[in-house]
């Protein structure tokens, strides 16, 4: 089956002074169009390492990525990028930010279309009250709404989400979460997010993909989730299927904990025969 | 209270925490939190300068020598007034000199016209010679009007003549390091190109550097006499050194701004696909402005150091001169009005690390530098 989005066999090889470390290998994903997914994992497993290669800002190794049957080379603003910092330039305002991108999409469209496009989706994000403020003054949530009006502004064909919520506290994070979740239904697009938060990955998305942990991380599960949309935060919570796939999803990541305390406690062990070994040399070489 | 944060901002990126007691004790706050800031930050200086003044009164109580002995505090203080005195009997006389020659030319003026009239009446030789006498007696009050004092320079001519030649030389450090910093920023190949000039001169003193410019200038305007080009050819030998030592600093501290700047704003560049210009011009530049601004504090103050000692070997007109020539002179009041031009430079090299503080707070972003 070919997606609107195709990862296939993507992989991730970092030279460090040790050789090479394979970080993410043989990772195959498709997404339909308007679909949302969430890749769920432990940190430091290489989901950040997929976002980023999807996003051209990190050097694919292996394999590649195709959105609507053209493959990616480099960076562009047909993928919106939302950092898990909101990255705004602090001495631009709220609209500036947002106007940075609009610009360099919208050439040819009229300085006022361009604001006019600027502050819909500031005012989406309920931002319409604060768009002439810099966004050194900004909260850190606004700030982030920010950087969520700026990847919609730019109508991508994809969004990418890097841990968007990860630096909010947690009543902030259900309100980005609910904005992000309404723009969605009126502009349909294609998202991709990264995330260590379970409920979140259940509340969000579509397709929830887990993924094994690294080095030579790959895709370990996929669940696909029943809960309808537009979705309503208290539905989903009562939605009888809801706790089985919390706990289907935690018991994999609890897996991969024991699998990684498992091969790394087997990692001492080696290492601790090959010390004896050695020093049983050493001792008949006396 | 709107003027109480208004002040409060400027203290902070004036870098003057001294007046923020006093604005807050005005805006009616905590008295006794506000007296600990006015005694920290006015008495306790207000005591340290006052033991400082003690202590060199007893020094130049102890320190003479057969010919010359330190000067005291008080006598420091009134070589001061004198010098600042004699800047305005200067100027007074000069005004003088100048209304008088102003007056002169009026005469010359109304004679010339007399003699003019008396022109066109008479006929023949006599015409003739009553029409020179009246251009020449015009020739005389153009002269006079444009007379201008010759006195030597005053205390206060050196000081402005030392902060111009400063601000100049400075100005030309800040125009060639700045692109050359964003050069070596953006660039890694023209950075490895031009580190080892940076590494050899950048520990040069200015004294090492100052024959050198002397040659350029020289060779630059041979065939010029004094007062037929646009400048002074020792205000260009000092401004040159002050450049050449106040560049480095500016360049390094670009190099590291631009080179530093966020990967997360590079990103964003990268995903915006902006182009090369947008790029430096709307996130690189503005981004490393706080660091340049450190850069150029630092040249500031170089500067202002290397500026005395440029003018002390060049003979520029200025306070290094001023102080050399009283050294030289060695009248009476010499140490005393030495001791006076120190406390003259600190307080303006003080003044200009306070302009340069502001600048540089003002785009920091609210991230104010400590002062």
């Amino acid at each position: 089956m070919r997606g609107y989005v195709e990862l296939f066999r993507l992989g991730k090889t970092y030279d460090t002074h040790k050789g090479p470390v394979v970080i993410v290998e043989d990772f195959d994903l498709n997404l339909e169009r308007g679909e949302y997914v969430a890749l769920l994992g432990h940190s430091g497993c290489g989901k950040s390492t997929v976002l980023t290669m999807v996003a051209g800002l990190n050097p694919i190794t292996t394999g590649g990525v195709a959105i609507d049957g053209r493959e990616i080379d480099g960076p562009g603003p047909d993928r919106g990028v939302v950092f898990q910092s909101p990255c705004l330039m602090p001495w631009m305002t709220a609209l500036d930010n947002v106007m940075l991108g609009v610009n360099q999409v919208y050439r040819n469209a009229s300085k006022n279309d361009r604001i006019d496009l600027a502050s819909y989706y500031l005012n989406l994000v309920g931002l319409g009250g604060s768009l002439h403020k810099r966004a050194k003054d900004l909260s850190q949530g606004m700030q982030q709404r920010v950087g969520i009006a700026r990847a919609f502004a730019l109508k991508p064909k994809m969004l990418l989400l890097d841990e968007p919520f990860g630096m909010l506290d947690s009543l902030t994070r259900m309100e980005l979460q609910e904005i992000l979740l309404e723009i969605l239904v009126r502009d349909k697009v294609t998202t991709v997010m990264v995330t260590h938060d379970v409920d979140e990955a259940l509340f969000m998305s579509d397709r929830v993909v887990m993924m094994t942990n690294g080095p030579r991380a790959r895709v370990g599960a996929i669940f696909s989730l029943p809960f309808e949309r537009p979705r309503v935060r208290a539905d989903v919570l009562d939605h009888p299927e809801y706790y089985e796939y919390r706990r289907k999803m935690i018991q994999f990541l609890e897996e991969q904990d024991h699998r990684k305390l498992k091969a790394d406690a087997e990692a001492r062990e080696q290492a601790k025969k090959q010390d004896e070994a050695e020093e049983q040399q050493v001792a008949e070489a006396v | 209270m709107n003027w109480r944060g208004g002040l409060l901002k400027f203290c902070e990126v004036a870098g003057l925490p001294i007046f923020e007691p006093f604005v807050r004790l005005a805006a009616g706050e905590d008295k006794k939190e506000q007296f600990v800031g006015i005694a920290k930050y006015v008495l306790l200086p207000i005591v340290a300068i006052a033991l400082f003044l003690g202590f060199w009164a007893m020094a130049a109580n102890t320190v003479v020598t057969d010919s010359a002995k330190l000067p005291s505090p008080k006598a420091t203080w009134d070589a001061g007034a004198q010098l600042i005195a004699m800047h305005y009997e200067q100027k007074q006389a000069d005004r003088l000199a100048k209304q008088e020659k102003v007056g002169e030319a009026v005469r010359y003026m109304a004679e010339a016209k007399a003699y003019g009239e008396a022109a066109e009446k008479a006929t023949g030789a006599k015409k003739e010679a009553l029409e020179a006498k009246s251009l020449s007696l015009k020739k005389r009050a153009v002269s006079a009007v444009n007379y201008e004092p010759s006195s030597a320079p005053t205390f206060i001519d050196q000081i402005w003549t030392s902060v111009g030649t400063v601000f100049f030389g400075f100005l030309l450090a800040t125009l060639v390091a700045v692109p050359l910093g964003v050069l070596c920023g953006m660039s890694p190949w023209f950075n490895a190109a031009l580190t080892p000039f940076i590494q050899v001169f950048k520990p040069v003193s200015p004294l090492a550097w100052l024959p050198l410019a002397f040659i350029v200038i020289m060779w630059y305007y041979a065939g010029y006499s004094a007062g037929e080009t646009f400048f002074n050819k020792a205000f260009l030998i000092s401004a040159t050194t002050v450049c050449l030592c106040s560049l480095w600093p500016t360049l390094v501290n670009t190099t590291l701004g631009v080179a530093s700047v966020d990967k997360d704003f590079i990103n964003v560049a990268d995903v915006l696909r902006l182009s090369w210009a947008q790029r430096l011009f709307k996130i690189i530049l503005p981004a490393s402005l706080p660091l340049m601004f450190a850069g150029m504090r630092i040249s500031l103050g170089v500067g202002w150091m290397v500026l005395i000692a440029a003018d002390m070997l060049a003979q520029n007109p200025g306070l290094g001169k001023f102080v050399w020539d009283e050294f030289q002179n060695g009248s009476e009041l010499t140490y005393a009005r030495i001791a006076f031009s120190v406390f003259v430079i600190g307080m303006i090299g003080l003044v200009l690390d306070r302009i340069m503080i502001f600048f540089r707070n003002l785009v920091s972003f609210g991230n104010p530098a400590p002062a």
